[in-house]
C-alpha cells in the first residue's frame, strides 16, 4: 500500500508507538488518580498483565527488521530480505515437511530431520517451526486489535461527543450516519473494503476500524448527553470557558474510563474477527487466523496433525483471556473508585 | 434581618419582563404541543452589596430565573441589565467577558465539581478565561489565598473533589466563583443540600464575604428561615410569576399575598410552646405546563374570590413592595 | 404507656481496611406503644442505619454484629428469615425519603398497594381493591377510585408519599418507621404530610420511629427525641425538655444553628469543623474535636450514660460534672 519499503515503515510505526506509550505513561504518572488506579490494577491482576506484557514483548521483537546479516549456509531466504529479530532467532530451522513436536523424523517416517528433537511444537507442511509461526502471529494480532482500536475509538469519539455535546444538525447527521452503517451487513462491507484497499495489515486495520466504531459512538454520545447536563459543565460555561475547551478538559477526561474499557474489549473482538476473515480467505498473512484456517484440513489426515492448530488456538486463547482479565480489572479499578465520595 | 444596605443607589442588576418558556415536544415528529411556562414576566432589581432572595417551591421557576440571567437557559422575552448592558442581547464573545462579574454556585456540591480534576485546576480555570494572574505561579498563589479565605487548608489543593465532605466542596465552589472577582453571585439552593450545622458555617461565610467584598447575591431557595437571616429583599414566586415582593422584615411580619402567608405558616416552628400551627394549604402545586386560568394560585387559595378564577391579577404596589393579588388592589378613594 | 420496642446495645458494622467499623455503636432506646420517637442526627450519624438494622435490611457488606431488638419481648435479630418477613410490613412498616424511587414505575399504584395487602393477608382481588380504595381515602388522596389505576409518574411527590403511607399502614402495623419522609417534598406539601401522620398516629395508635435532621419536624410530631452523633446517642429526652433546655453541647449547637433562632443582625452561631468519618473517630467523646466545652477527660474517655430524675439520658462529661456539682451543693 505504501511506496516505502515495508520494513522501514514497520520500524517507524514501532518507534511511534513506543514514543506514544512513553508519553501516556508520563501523563498517567502525573495525575494521582490514575497513578493510584494503575498501582491497584497491578496488585490485583499481576499475572494477566505479565502475560499481556510478554505478548507485547514478542510483538516488539518482531517489529524491528533490517536487511542483510544472513549466514551463507541458510538457503531458504533471499540474501537481501528484511528479517526481524524473531526471524533471525529461528533462521535455518526449516525442515522439509511435517514433523511432530520433539520428533526425530518427519511425520510420515520418511526422512530424518535436520534438527531432530528441537522443534517445540513441531513443524507445518512447509517445514517451518510452529512455535516460530505462533510467535510471529503475536505481532499481527496486536496490530489488528490495537491499531484498529486506535482508529475506531477517535472516530467514534469525534462523532459521538460532537453529536452529544453540540446537538442540532450535527447530531442529526451523525444519527443518520450511524443508522446507515448499522443497517448494512457489517461483514459484507468489510469484505468490500478489504477487496478495494488490499489485504496488507494496515488496510485490514483501516477497514475493520471503519466498520467497528458505531457501537462506541452511541455509547459516548449517550454519556456525553448525561455529562453535559451536570452542574460542573454549567459552572465551566459560567466561568467563561470556551465550548471546545470544555469538551477537551471536562467531557473527555470523564469519558476516559469508558475509553479504556472499550479499547480492551474491542481488542478481543477484533482479533477474533480476523480469524473469521481468515476463514473467508481475506485475513492478514501470518496471523493465527490463517494458521488455524490452513490447519483445518490437516485435522482430517490420518494420523491427525494437531499441533499447529493447537499452537495458534492456544496463543489466541491465552492472549484474549489475559486481555479480558486485565479489562475486567481496569473496570473494577476505575469505575467505583472515581465515583466514591463522602456525604 | 438585614437592613437594606444599598449604598450609592445605583442598580447592579435589573431584570425586566423576563420570560422563559420551554417547548413541549411530543410524538414521532417532535411537534410542539405546548409550553412549560417556567418564568413569566419577572422583574426585579438588585443593588450593590445587597442580597435579593427568590423564594418558592418546586416548579415555581426560581432556578430558571437564575439560569436565564446567566444565559445558561434561553429566555424568549425581557431584559437583563447588568453593569449597564442588556445581557440577553450580547453576542457570545461579549457575554463571555460579562460572565466574569456574574457567577453562580449550584445546589449539589458533588455535581458542581469535575470529579477528574484537581481542585486547584478547577479554581484556577476561571482565572485563565479572564486573564487574572500573570503566570502559573501567581495563579497558584491566588488559589492558596482563596482556599484560606473559605477556611480550607491550602495544602489540600492537589486533592480531588471526592476527598472532601459536602460542606467543604461547597466552599471550593465558592472559592472558584470568587477567583474571577465577581460582583454578583447567584446562589441556586446553595445551602439546601447541607446539614444544618454546616449550613450555618456556609451562611456565615457568605455574609462575611459580602461585607468584605461588597458582593451582591441573588439567593434562590425554598427555605424561608435562611432567607430571613441573609436577605435584604425577598420575592416570592409561584408557577413562574412573582406573587409578592418586599423588604425581608415586611414580608415576614406582614405578608400580603395568601401564598406567602401559607408558605410562612407551613414552616414547622422549633419553639416547643408552638405546636400544631402548620396550617395545611390544600392540594399540590399545579404543573407549570398547564397553569390554572386567572390567578395561578386560585385553586389552592382559602380566600379565593369569583374574579380570581378568570382574571389575571397584575402586581399591585404596596407601601413596601408589591403583591399580585386582588386583595391588594388599592380601593378607590371615596369608598 | 407500655414498652413495645426495646433496642439494646445495637451495633452495626461495616468492614474496612482497619477492621470492622461500627456505624451504629452501642445504641439503646425504647419505643412505647403509640409513642412518636424522633431519631435526630446529621449525615454520618448512623440514624438511617439504625432503622435498617431494626428491620434487618442493612445493605451488604454491613451487618448487625451485636445487640438485641425486642418487639413485645421477641428478639427480631434472632428470628429466622421467614419469620422476619412476616414482621416486616405487618408489624413494623417503613416509609422512605424518596417517593420517586420507592414506587415501581411500571405498575399502577393501586396494584402495588394491593400487592402489599395480599402479601400478608390472603384475600381476593376485589376485597383487596376495596381495602386499597379505603386506604387511599384515609390518607387523603382525592378521587381514590380513579387514582388506583394511576402510574407513579402521574402523581406529584406529595401524592406518591401518601401512597407510600397507605402501603405502609395497610396491615395496621404496630410501628411505623419513617426515614426522612418529607425531606424531598415542598414545604406546603410537607405540612400536609405532617398533619396526616399526626392524625393517623392518633387515630390508629401506631408508634412512629421518626428519622430526621429537621428539628422543626421533631417539634411538630415527636413525643420524645433521641439525638445521635457519629454512631452514638448523645441525648435522649422528652420533646419540650430537649427543645427548651438542651443539655448536650451538640444539641445546643444544633438548635443554635437554626437561622430562625438568631435575632436580626446577629451572627449565626456555628459548630466549627466537620463530622468525623468512622476512620477518624477520636478516642474519647466523638464530639470532643468540635465541642466548645471540651475539657480534660473528653478527649480520652468516652462519656458514660447519665440518667436524671425526669428520665432524660445524656452522654457528656461536662453535664456529669455540673450535675455532680449541683447534687453536692
Amino acid at each position: 500500500m505504501m511506496g516505502l519499503e515495508a520494513h522501514v515503515f514497520s520500524n517507524a510505526v514501532t518507534v511511534v508507538l513506543l514514543v506514544g506509550a512513553g508519553v501516556l505513561v508520563a501523563v498517567v504518572r502525573r495525575q494521582r488518580l490514575w497513578r493510584e488506579a494503575a498501582h491497584q490494577l497491578w496488585d490485583r491482576r499481576k499475572l494477566a498483565i505479565i502475560v499481556v506484557g510478554l505478548y507485547l514483548g514478542v510483538a516488539l521483537l518482531d517489529s524491528i527488521a533490517w536487511k542483510g546479516g544472513i549466514p551463507e549456509d541458510v538457503l531458504d531466504v533471499l540474501p537481501n530480505a528484511p528479517l526481524t529479530l524473531i526471524d533471525r532467532i529461528f533462521l535455518g530451522t526449516k525442515e522439509a515437511s511435517y514433523s511432530a513436536p520433539f520428533a526425530d523424523v518427519e511425520f510420515y517416517g520418511a526422512a530424518p530431520l535436520r534438527q531432530p528433537g528441537s522443534h517445540l511444537l513441531g513443524t507445518d507442511i512447509l517445514g517451518r517451526d510452529v512455535f516460530y509461526l505462533a510467535l510471529k502471529g503475536a505481532r499481527v494480532a496486536l496490530l489488528i486489535g490495537g491499531l484498529t482500536s486506535l482508529i475506531a475509538i477517535p472516530l467514534a469519539l469525534l462523532f459521538g461527543v460532537g453529536a452529544g455535546y453540540f446537538g442540532g444538525r450535527f447530531d442529526d447527521f451523525v444519527f443518520f450516519l450511524i443508522s446507515t452503517l448499522a443497517s448494512m451487513p457489517g461483514l459484507l462491507l468489510l469484505i468490500a473494503l478489504i477487496m478495494a484497499m488490499g489485504r496488507d495489515t494496515l488496510s485490514v486495520c483501516v477497514a475493520l476500524g471503519v466498520t467497528s466504531w458505531v457501537g462506541f459512538c452511541r455509547l459516548s454520545r449517550a454519556e456525553t448527553l448525561k455529562l453535559r447536563e451536570l452542574d460542573f459543565v454549567s459552572a465551566a460555561r459560567a466561568l467563561g470557558v470556551p465550548e471546545i475547551r470544555i469538551v477537551i478538559r471536562h467531557i473527555l477526561p470523564n469519558l476516559a474510563h469508558l475509553i479504556v474499557i472499550t479499547f480492551v474489549l474491542m481488542f478481543s473482538g477484533l482479533v477474533l474477527s480476523e480469524v473469521v476473515l481468515s476463514w473467508l480467505g481475506i485475513g492478514v498473512d501470518g496471523s493465527w487466523g490463517q494458521m488455524i484456517d490452513g490447519a483445518r484440513n490437516e485435522l482430517s489426515r490420518e494420523p491427525v496433525i494437531w499441533w499447529n492448530i493447537a499452537a495458534a488456538g492456544s496463543a489466541l486463547f491465552v492472549l484474549i483471556l489475559a486481555v479480558n482479565i486485565v479489562g475486567d480489572g481496569i473496570r473494577d479499578v476505575l469505575d467505583p473508585r472515581m465515583q466514591k465520595g463522602s456525604p | 434581618m438585614r437592613k437594606d444596605a444599598s449604598r450609592d443607589g445605583e442598580t447592579l442588576l435589573r431584570v425586566s419582563g423576563l420570560q422563559t418558556w420551554y417547548p413541549i415536544r411530543q410524538g414521532l415528529m417532535r411537534r410542539q404541543t405546548g409550553w412549560v411556562q417556567a418564568v413569566s414576566d419577572v422583574s426585579f432589581e438588585i443593588a450593590p452589596g445587597q442580597t435579593f432572595a427568590l423564594v418558592g417551591e418546586s416548579g415555581c421557576g426560581k432556578t430558571t430565573v437564575g439560569r436565564s440571567i446567566l444565559r445558561l437557559e434561553s429566555a424568549q422575552k425581557g431584559e437583563v441589565f447588568f453593569e449597564g448592558r442588556d445581557l440577553l442581547k450580547l453576542d457570545s464573545n461579549s457575554m463571555r467577558a460579562a460572565r466574569q462579574h456574574l457567577q453562580i454556585i449550584f445546589q449539589d456540591p458533588m455535581a458542581s465539581l469535575d470529579p477528574r480534576m484537581r481542585i486547584r485546576d478547577q479554581i484556577a480555570e476561571g482565572m485563565r478565561s479572564f486573564g487574572i494572574g500573570r503566570n502559573e505561579s501567581d495563579r497558584l498563589a491566588r488559589v492558596r489565598a482563596l482556599l484560606e479565605r473559605v477556611q480550607l487548608d491550602p495544602d489540600t489543593l492537589d486533592r480531588y473533589p471526592h476527598e472532601f465532605s459536602g460542606g467543604q466542596r461547597q466552599r471550593i465552589c465558592i472559592a472558584r466563583a470568587l477567583a474571577v472577582e465577581p460582583r454578583l453571585i447567584v446562589c441556586d439552593e446553595s445551602v439546601s443540600a447541607l446539614d444544618v450545622s454546616i449550613q450555618a458555617q456556609i451562611l456565615n461565610l457568605l455574609r462575611d464575604l459580602q461585607e468584605e467584598l461588597g458582593l451582591s447575591y441573588l439567593f434562590i431557595t425554598h427555605d424561608l428561615s435562611v432567607v430571613r437571616y441573609l436577605a435584604h429583599q425577598v420575592a416570592v414566586m409561584y408557577l413562574g410569576k412573582i406573587v409578592e415582593q418586599g423588604p425581608t422584615e415586611r414580608i415576614f411580619d406582614a405578608p400580603a399575598h395568601p401564598y406567602t402567608k401559607a408558605l410562612l405558616a407551613a414552616i414547622p416552628s422549633v419553639d416547643p410552646e408552638r405546636r400544631g400551627g402548620a396550617l395545611a394549604v390544600l392540594g399540590d402545586v399545579p404543573s407549570p405546563s398547564d397553569p390554572p386560568a386567572g390567578c395561578h394560585f386560585h385553586t389552592r387559595c382559602d380566600v379565593v374570590m369569583e374574579r380570581c378564577r378568570t382574571q389575571v391579577p397584575p402586581l399591585f404596589e404596596l407601601e413596601e413592595g408589591c403583591s399580585r393579588c386582588f386583595l391588594a388592589e388599592p380601593t378607590n378613594p371615596g369608598d | 404507656m407500655s414498652v413495645l420496642l426495646q433496642v439494646k446495645n445495637l451495633r452495626t458494622t461495616f468492614p474496612s481496611a482497619s477492621g470492622p467499623m461500627p456505624v451504629v455503636d452501642d445504641i439503646s432506646f425504647d419505643l412505647a406503644r403509640g409513642e412518636v420517637l424522633a431519631l435526630v442526627g446529621e449525615s454520618g450519624s448512623g440514624k438511617s442505619m439504625t432503622a435498617l438494622s431494626i428491620l434487618r435490611l442493612v445493605p451488604k457488606p454491613g451487618k448487625v454484629s451485636s445487640g438485641s431488638v425486642l418487639l413485645a419481648g421477641e428478639d427480631l435479630l434472632r428470628l429466622p428469615v421467614t419469620e422476619m418477613r412476616r414482621v416486616r410490613g405487618a408489624r413494623i412498616a417503613m416509609i422512605f425519603q424518596e417517593p420517586m424511587t420507592s414506587l415501581n414505575p411500571v405498575v399502577a399504584v393501586g396494584a402495588q398497594v394491593m400487592e402489599a395487602i395480599q402479601l400478608h393477608d390472603p384475600i381476593n382481588k376485589v376485597d383487596a381493591r376495596s381495602r386499597a380504595r379505603a386506604l387511599f381515602a384515609e390518607v387523603g388522596i382525592p378521587d381514590p377510585e380513579a387514582r388506583l389505576d394511576a402510574y407513579p409518574h402521574h402523581l406529584s411527590g406529595g401524592l406518591k408519599q401518601r401512597v407510600m403511607i397507605a402501603m405502609a399502614l395497610s396491615m395496621r402495623p404496630e410501628i411505623l418507621i419513617a426515614d426522612e419522609p418529607t425531606t424531598a417534598l415542598d414545604v406546603t406539601v410537607q405540612a400536609q404530610i405532617l398533619t396526616l401522620l399526626r392524625n393517623l398516629q392518633r387515630e390508629r395508635g401506631t408508634a412512629i420511629l421518626l428519622i430526621t435532621h429537621d428539628l422543626g419536624i421533631v417539634n411538630e410530631l415527636a413525643d420524645r427525641v433521641a439525638v445521635m452523633y457519629a454512631g452514638r446517642l448523645v441525648e435522649v429526652a422528652e420533646r419540650k425538655a430537649l427543645l427548651s433546655n438542651p443539655l448536650h453541647p451538640y444539641t445546643q449547637g444544633l438548635l443554635k444553628s437554626i437561622p430562625s433562632r438568631t435575632p436580626a443582625g446577629e451572627r449565626l452561631p456555628e459548630i466549627p469543623g466537620v463530622v468525623p468519618s468512622p476512620d477518624q473517630w477520636p478516642t474519647g467523646c466523638r464530639f470532643s474535636t468540635r465541642c466548645p466545652l471540651c475539657f480534660e477527660p473528653c478527649e480520652t474517655i468516652q462519656p458514660e450514660e447519665i440518667e436524671d430524675s425526669a428520665g432524660r439520658r445524656v452522654w457528656c462529661h461536662e453535664v456529669e460534672r455540673s450535675m455532680d456539682a449541683e447534687s453536692s451543693s
